[in-house]
């Protein structure tokens, strides 16, 4: 159940209230909270005026030392304990992050890497809860009330497990995740929704630790991403190891450990940074019986260690237009997003690859909190005139199967526009074979091993026939959520086996209620409480949902039809202002089937409306009529 | 009353054919999601909810059916009672599987960008010739077994295609 607004027991939910939501960006160097507030949308400062919480978190004895500026402070003194780049480790295990570097003692545990820190062992999804937790206590004192939800970003291409990780750091900093939206698409809203802009654009998202580039294309008020590519293991932070690597071997440094490394790349970073307005800069490290180097790089230097990742870029951008169908030069511009695009060999390369000059007028590292907030305001419910626009998402990699010879099957190809389902036939091979075993994969590889395994499940109770007769009919369905469920059906006799998919690799739900119950000190009294509130609100936005979908449409209904819905609200309201939790909830139940009908002719008539209404006005407002080939 | 099971030249108001207006097809589409999506009704009731699900999921399979002539011809070709059924029935022309059987040999030996390129040439140009034709025995003649055999065809110039594509990544590296 929904973590909802909670107040007085005897103040009803006014209609058009305006519900508390905010779009949060989770980067890997810095994070940031915005809301949508009297139409102006705006990135919200701690008490010291920063909009900007590095993403850093320390750990002393106790727990939390520091999270944000104070923690990024410390980092020098005490690396181990320090966390930087956690958005790196999120749903990758031990061997995918070792290249990484960090300074801190990573150990293995099954699905994911484990942090020791001097407050015991934590999970990349502990680590992010708590800079999530601290971004949540800024927005309800700024806002003075308890958030409806959160809209939160991610690369877009995250797979399944970095998905969840950032859902359960969610839940358990308290947060109710209304989406998770992918980072280029809310950087479009933010940028398309400021300028009015109509077209197909690319944005180029390169941060502190991935890479995203998306096609869009805006008209009629509808975002439609086209296509959505990148690297989930490619940023900034790359930069820093480059320039890292070449300085330590053009002073012919000896080995460093973990922790001054670490040193090192913050040396370089500033050098970097540097570079962006300077043609030179010096690499400054002193580590007391490690290093002491000194030397100065030049623009063009760092321009030849950048070289190679660059070009993966470009390259992940080529594909990406390919996917979107579409070519570079067919553009009508590219948006440049993430603070690591502020390099001016970024920009250049970029410039050069589009044959146009990216646009970076908007602020690169608030543009994508910007736009998680836009798309908050409307999930909330907080819809009005202003706000009448649209988002057409993907998902960014493929869904499929396992089949003979442990290769996989594509069910659902990267970027199709969600929601999608896609049925495929499946049959048995061996004679009399009763059970089937389901395996169910995300990536583009052919081999199951290289693809990342999201669930697995049997179809049991298959009639016994001869191997090929049997007709398995395997399902997949995507939510407008992005959430994947899968089912598999035996035609001939009906038998049926179904999963919602949530890989194996995040925390379950027992962990995070027991990590929410062990942080709450709320006794039981206040979860009943809550309970009863969050039901109480549910009535209301259902009576609320009814009510406008009477006055707009009631028409449709006959008289007898109409006046059982309107009885059946008035039990609704009656039972809503008791306590008694599961009648409220049978109440609501009982509107509900009631009105399916209704819903369904109501669809109806959107649908005829949508398809009459303004198709002659629109029709010629465009160019010409021409033939798809 | 449009209801899920109307064909999907009716959901979008065209004239069954091959030759769609793209323009008015996308236009449509976007119309159409911007009334069903499900979140135009995050404050609705369950079944508002549901309905939107289905009706977004059933949008998005019409349009991706329509917008690929692909996809579109098959659709054609079966809307006339003509299944396709690529997977069983493989009997092509001799002429198209020879032709086929050298572009393969083309890309097996290809190492250059050049190469490739040349290939992309004739590939695009016996797919633009192919959707001609389909055209033609759609449009003209309502010829569903010559449509179906020349979806057939184009179907394997598609993973042609797909193969070539993944030769251009291996090469831009």
């Amino acid at each position: 159940m929904a973590l909802l607004q909670i107040a007085e027991p005897d103040m009803s939910t006014a209609p058009h209230e305006h519900r508390l939501a905010v779009g949060i960006d989770l980067g890997t160097t810095h994070s940031l909270v915005a809301t949508v507030r009297s139409g102006s949308t705006d990135c919200l400062p701690d008490e010291n005026g920063e909009v900007i919480l590095p993403s850093v978190v320390q750990y002393g004895a106790k727990g939390v030392l520091a999270v944000g500026r104070a923690a990024l402070q410390n980092a020098a003194s005490d690396p181990v304990n320090t966390v930087a780049s956690v958005k790196r480790l999120m749903g990758r295990g031990l061997e995918d992050v070792a290249h990484l570097r960090l300074p801190n003692e990573l150990v293995h545990a099954p699905g994911m890497v484990q942090l020791t820190t001097a407050a015991g062992s934590k999970s990349p999804v502990e680590v992010s809860a708590d800079i999530l937790k601290v971004l949540r206590q800024r927005a309800e004192l700024s806002l003075g009330g308890e958030l409806v939800g959160a809209v939160i970003t991610v690369p877009a291409y995250f797979d399944e497990a970095q998905r969840q990780a950032t859902k359960d750091a969610a839940r358990l900093a308290g947060l109710n995740v209304l989406r998770l939206l992918n980072e280029p698409t809310a950087a479009a809203v933010a940028y398309g929704l400021d300028n009015h802009v109509q077209g197909t654009y690319a944005v180029y998202d390169l941060g502190g630790g991935t890479f995203d580039i998306s096609i869009l294309r805006l008209s009629q008020g509808v975002f439609e991403v086209l296509a959505t590519g990148g690297d989930s293991a490619l940023g900034g932070d790359d930069f820093d190891r480059a320039l890292a690597d070449w300085a330590l071997a053009q002073t012919h440094s000896p080995e460093l450990n973990s922790a001054s490394y670490a040193q090192l790349t913050a040396a370089c970073r500033k050098a970097k940074e540097a570079l962006t307005v300077h043609p030179q800069a010096d690499i400054v490290c002193a580590v007391a019986n490690a290093l002491d180097l000194h030397l100065t790089v030049t623009a063009e230097q760092f321009a030849g260690l950048a070289a190679q990742l660059l070009h993966k870029t470009i390259t992940a951008t080529r594909r990406t237009l390919r996917d979107a169908d579409t070519a570079a030069d067919e553009l009508d511009g590219v948006v440049l997003v993430g603070g690591s695009t502020r390099m001016p060999i970024v920009q250049k390369a970029v410039g050069e690859f589009f044959g146009k000059k990216p646009l970076c007028s908007i602020n690169p590292d608030e543009v994508v909190a910007l736009g998680a907030a836009m798309q908050a305001n409307v999930l909330a419910g907080n819809r009005n005139e202003a706000d009448d626009w649209l988002l057409l998402d993907v998902i960014p990699l493929s869904l499929g199967l396992e089949t003979m010879g442990a290769l996989t099957e594509r069910i659902i190809p990267r970027n199709s526009t969600i929601p999608v389902a896609r049925a495929q036939d499946f049959t048995t091979f061996k004679d009399g074979q009763t059970a089937m075993a389901v395996h169910v994969l995300q990536g583009e590889r052919e081999l199951v091993a290289e693809n990342r395994s999201l669930a697995r499940f049997e179809l049991r109770g298959i009639p016994p026939m001869a191997a090929g007769a049997a007709r398995i009919r395997v399902t997949f369905q995507v939510d407008a959520d992005g959430l994947l469920s899968v089912t598999a059906r035996e035609v001939g006799s009906g038998v049926e086996a179904s999963i919602s998919v949530k890989p194996s690799y995040g925390l379950s739900d027992e962990e995070i209620t027991q990590m929410l119950k062990s942080g709450f000190e709320s006794a039981e009294s206040d979860m009943v409480a809550r309970a009863l509130r969050e039901v109480q609100v549910d009535a209301d936005r259902l009576t609320e949902a009814v009510n406008a979908a009477l006055l707009a449409d009631g028409d449709l209904l006959e008289t007898a039809d109409k006046t059982n819905i309107e009885q059946l609200l008035t039990t609704l309201k009656q039972t809503r202002d008791g306590e008694d939790t599961g009648a409220i909830k049978d109440a609501c139940d009982a509107v509900s089937k009631a009105t399916e009908a209704f819903a369904a002719l109501r669809m109806n008539r959107g649908i005829s409306k949508a398809l009459t209404g303004k198709t002659l006005d629109e029709v010629a407002a465009l160019p010409s009529s021409s033939a798809k080939h | 009353m449009i209801s899920l099971s109307d064909s999907y030249y009716q959901l979008f108001n065209l004239p069954v054919a091959f030759e769609v207006a793209s323009d008015v097809l996308q236009a449509t589409f976007l119309r159409l999601q911007a009334q069903v999506h499900p979140d135009r009704y995050t404050s609705g009731s369950d079944a508002e909810k549901r309905l939107a699900m289905q009706w977004a999921t059933h949008v998005n399979q019409a349009y991706r059916t329509l917008k690929e002539p692909v996809s579109r011809a098959a659709y054609w070709c079966e809307l006339q009672g003509q299944a396709v059924n690529a997977e069983y029935n493989t009997a092509m022309s001799p002429k198209f599987l020879m032709q086929q059987m050298e572009w393969r040999e083309t890309l097996g030996d290809a190492s250059s960008l050049a190469a490739l390129e040349s290939l992309q040439k004739e590939v695009s140009a016996c797919r633009k010739q192919t959707l001609g034709k389909l055209a033609q025995v759609i449009d003209v003649e309502h010829n569903p077994v010559g449509a179906a055999e020349l979806t057939r065809q184009m179907m394997f110039v598609e993973k042609f295609q797909k193969e070539l594509n993944h030769a251009f990544e291996r090469l831009e590296g």
